[in-house]
């Protein structure tokens, strides 16, 4: 039971001034502009985007400034603003066979058509510190330039798909379910599925996806295919009578593909397991497709090993960090009275066996 | 007072929609100082909202939702009664309305003076900056090689 | 369908949502809470048929997830090119309505609306119902938000003794005249005289 407390109102204001003197640190230190941490700091951007559920560079700098870095502190100032927003509508289907690539690579086909783009990544650096870095002013490397592929590069399972050799999804344009707008209901469509995860935390969502890596629902995946890049957005517009773009995202896409060896209804073949996240978000992609295959254990006949990936329930009611830190938090936040009753009970409670010990000892 | 001229064609319409929701605010402004004396007449007023962006799944299935981008909206009516329109990415009022007003105006007998000086510039930068984007990311293109092994010969 | 958006359907909006909007719900909520009491707003210059605080209403409660219907007279190329182009509320049937608009006799019969099922009970039509008169006098209501009795003109009292009798299912309604508008939601009790 929750019972309301008063008072603390000037400690609660002097909390926030000393918060907001602790957020700006030495004045002596030039302080950091929105525009810098949206520029330099741009896949902690990207993560507040991703899990606050909404793309826009400068807010989630804003909220990045504002939080003092702490990304689940600046992810809820986000959920928190985008409930004061009207929603316009609901964009068409982004079409990512159409993504202006900086970054596609492929695990399974070397020679993909369409060649694999390494794009801006930390694989293959030394994970060595750069201490040029810590040094301002230094000259940046130019990145060299080649010429590009003409036209949009298309996946790679699609190549699998012409020999039959992996699932193809059913198409279509029903209106999918929105957590964010009627309460989660179990089982859940795999579209919900999807939803839930592009917005659940990057860590747990990591390490469910590393646990089935270990054997708890293993799924076997490979990378098909990683993409990073824009896609435009388009949103039909009913005074208008046509869709136009209103403007572009930036999106990391993974496509695993899963040894299947078939089951009661399907043959053996290739499945999938699929992560679209906001901005450049890989490792978050790549631990949704895992996560995302490993739900599917129902709808593809395989066996239910108990593992927490493929616990549905588990997985969806626990991805998302603003539900879990703010129930998590609050336990912090005055109890007195709970406690005080507790206290009792505990008191009553010895106080009935000390009651009883002398009788039971003769 | 402009006039308005021929109807328009929507594939057109569309396209230089596109590149005013596009483009930065600040280059818009630029290269549209002063609002051309129209006093137009405002339906909607610019406002601030979200478009959910819906992704496939599996790239190819149905849809389902990503997350919300902001957008802000603007609709206004020129004397003459024509109504231009503006869905912009980000939140600023200023982007939304002059988008709509180019957007009037384009249906006007003004479109061939502002195609030249608003949307041939900003599609022109446009187009440079993905090409150069492109040019960068296709330097880092890789040839793997697969390394035959000894066991395997 | 771009032929109905007129300057009639594109004009007649809030100038100033975020204050208009917010001024339209708080009276809105302030009329659910004191059922019968006779609320003014207004902001939306409506085509007609429509009243100034129906079309205030739709303008604030309406958007894309709100499916509205529109009854009898009030389903008129000027009114769906005004809620669609305000609000971007999908036009439907009764049966799919979250808002369903329309003078009483045009609602009828009200079994086509929704009520809520035990586990979501909110998940109910709210009508907005066009009176001739709304004043407070006639029907006596009382239950929660009512201090003792209040009166209301009501367009069919049995009907809403009926829909008093599902709760907590049940429709909703507000009663619009001109810029006026009382709430009357399924916990209201209609008294026999």
């Amino acid at each position: 039971m929750y019972v309301a407390v008063k008072g603390g109102e000037r400690a609660i204001k002097n909390a926030h001034a000393l918060l907001a003197e602790d957020r700006r640190g030495d004045t002596g230190v030039p302080e950091l502009s929105v525009a810098q941490i949206r520029e330099q700091l741009r896949l902690a951007v990207n993560r507040v985007m991703a899990e606050g559920s909404l793309f826009d560079p400068d807010l989630a700098a804003l909220a990045i400034k504002q939080a003092r870095g702490d990304l689940i502190e600046a992810v809820f100032l986000i959920r928190a603003y985008r409930t004061t927003l009207p929603r316009f509508g609901s964009s068409r289907p982004v079409d990512t066979g159409a993504m202006a690539c900086s970054r596609r690579i492929s695990a399974t086909f070397k020679d993909a058509p369409g060649g694999q783009i390494l794009g801006p990544t930390f694989d293959y650096t030394h994970r060595l510190l750069d201490f040029r870095l810590a040094a301002e002013g230094q000259d940046l490397p130019k990145p060299a330039t080649a010429d590009p592929v003409a036209g949009p590069v298309p996946h790679i399972t699609s190549f699998l798909n012409r020999e039959g050799m992996i699932e193809t999804d059913r198409p279509g344009d029903e209106l999918p379910p929105d957590l964010t707008r009627e309460p989660m209901e179990l089982p859940a469509a795999r579209a919900l599925r999807l939803q839930a995860i592009t917005r659940g935390d990057e860590g747990f969502i990591l390490s469910l996806a590393y646990s089935t890596q270990r054997g708890y629902g293993r799924t076997h995946a490979f990378v098909g295919e990683l993409r990073i890049g824009t896609v435009a957005v388009e949103l039909d517009i009913p005074e208008l009578g046509f869709a136009v773009e209103i403007g572009e995202v930036e999106l990391t896409e993974c496509e695993t593909v899963n040894q299947f060896t078939g089951s009661k209804t399907e043959p053996p073949q290739f499945t999938r397991g699929y992560g679209l996240v906001f901005g450049q978000t890989e490792r978050k992609a790549i631990a949704m497709s895992l996560v995302d295959r490993a739900l599917r254990w129902k709808e593809l006949g395989e066996d239910d090993t108990g593992a927490p990936a493929q616990d549905e329930e588990f997985v969806l009611m626990h991805a998302d960090n603003v539900q879990a830190t703010g129930f998590l938090e609050h336990i912090k936040l005055p109890h007195y009275v709970d406690f005080q009753s507790e206290l009792e009970l505990v008191r009553k409670l010895r106080a009935e066996g000390a009651a009883q010990r002398p009788e039971a000892a003769e | 007072m402009t006039a308005s001229v021929a109807p328009t064609d929507p594939e057109d319409r569309r396209i230089w929609m596109g590149v005013l929701a596009r483009a930065r605010p600040e280059r818009l402004a630029e290269l549209m100082p002063a609002e051309p004396d129209e006093n137009p007449v405002i339906l909607r007023q610019p406002e601030i909202g979200t478009v959910m962006v819906q992704g496939r799944i599996g790239a190819s299935g149905g849809p389902f939702n990503l997350g919300e981008m902001t957008v802000t909206r603007c609709t206004l009516r020129l004397q003459s009664g024509v109504v231009g329109h503006a869905h912009v990415q980000g939140r600023s009022k200023d982007h939304a309305r002059r988008a709509a007003l180019v957007d009037a105006l384009m249906q006007t007998d003004r479109a061939a003076q502002l195609r030249r000086d608003v949307l041939e510039p900003l599609a022109q930068e446009e187009a440079d900056r993905r090409r150069a984007r492109a040019e960068k990311a296709a330097a880092t293109k890789v040839e793997f090689f697969t390394l035959v092994r000894g066991e395997d010969r | 369908m771009a032929s109905a958006l007129t300057a009639e359907t594109l004009g007649g909006g809030f100038d100033d949502a975020p204050i208009q909007s917010a001024r339209a719900f708080r009276a809105a909520l302030d009329a659910m809470a004191r059922p019968g009491r006779i609320q003014v707003i207004g902001g939306a210059v409506p085509p007609a048929p429509l009243s100034v605080a129906a079309g205030t209403l739709l303008l604030t409660l309406a958007d894309g997830t709100t499916p509205v219907h529109l009854a009898g007279d009030a389903d008129c190329d000027a009114l769906r090119g005004w809620i669609t182009f305000h609000t971007a509320a999908p036009l439907v049937p009764a049966e799919a309505a979250v808002f369903a608009v329309g003078r009483w006799t045009d609602l009828l019969p009200l079994a086509r609306f929704a009520t809520g099922t035990p586990e979501y009970p909110d998940r109910a039509a709210t009508l907005i119902v066009e009176m001739p008169v709304l004043e407070a006098k006639g029907s006596v209501l009382a239950g929660p938000g009512i201090r003792d009795r209040a009166r209301l003109t009501l367009p069919d009292p049995d009907a809403f003794r009926a829909n008093h009798a599902l709760f907590p299912l049940g429709f909703d309604a507000f009663l619009t005249c001109g810029s006026r508008v009382a709430g009357l939601p399924r916990s209201t009790r209609v008294e026999d005289v």
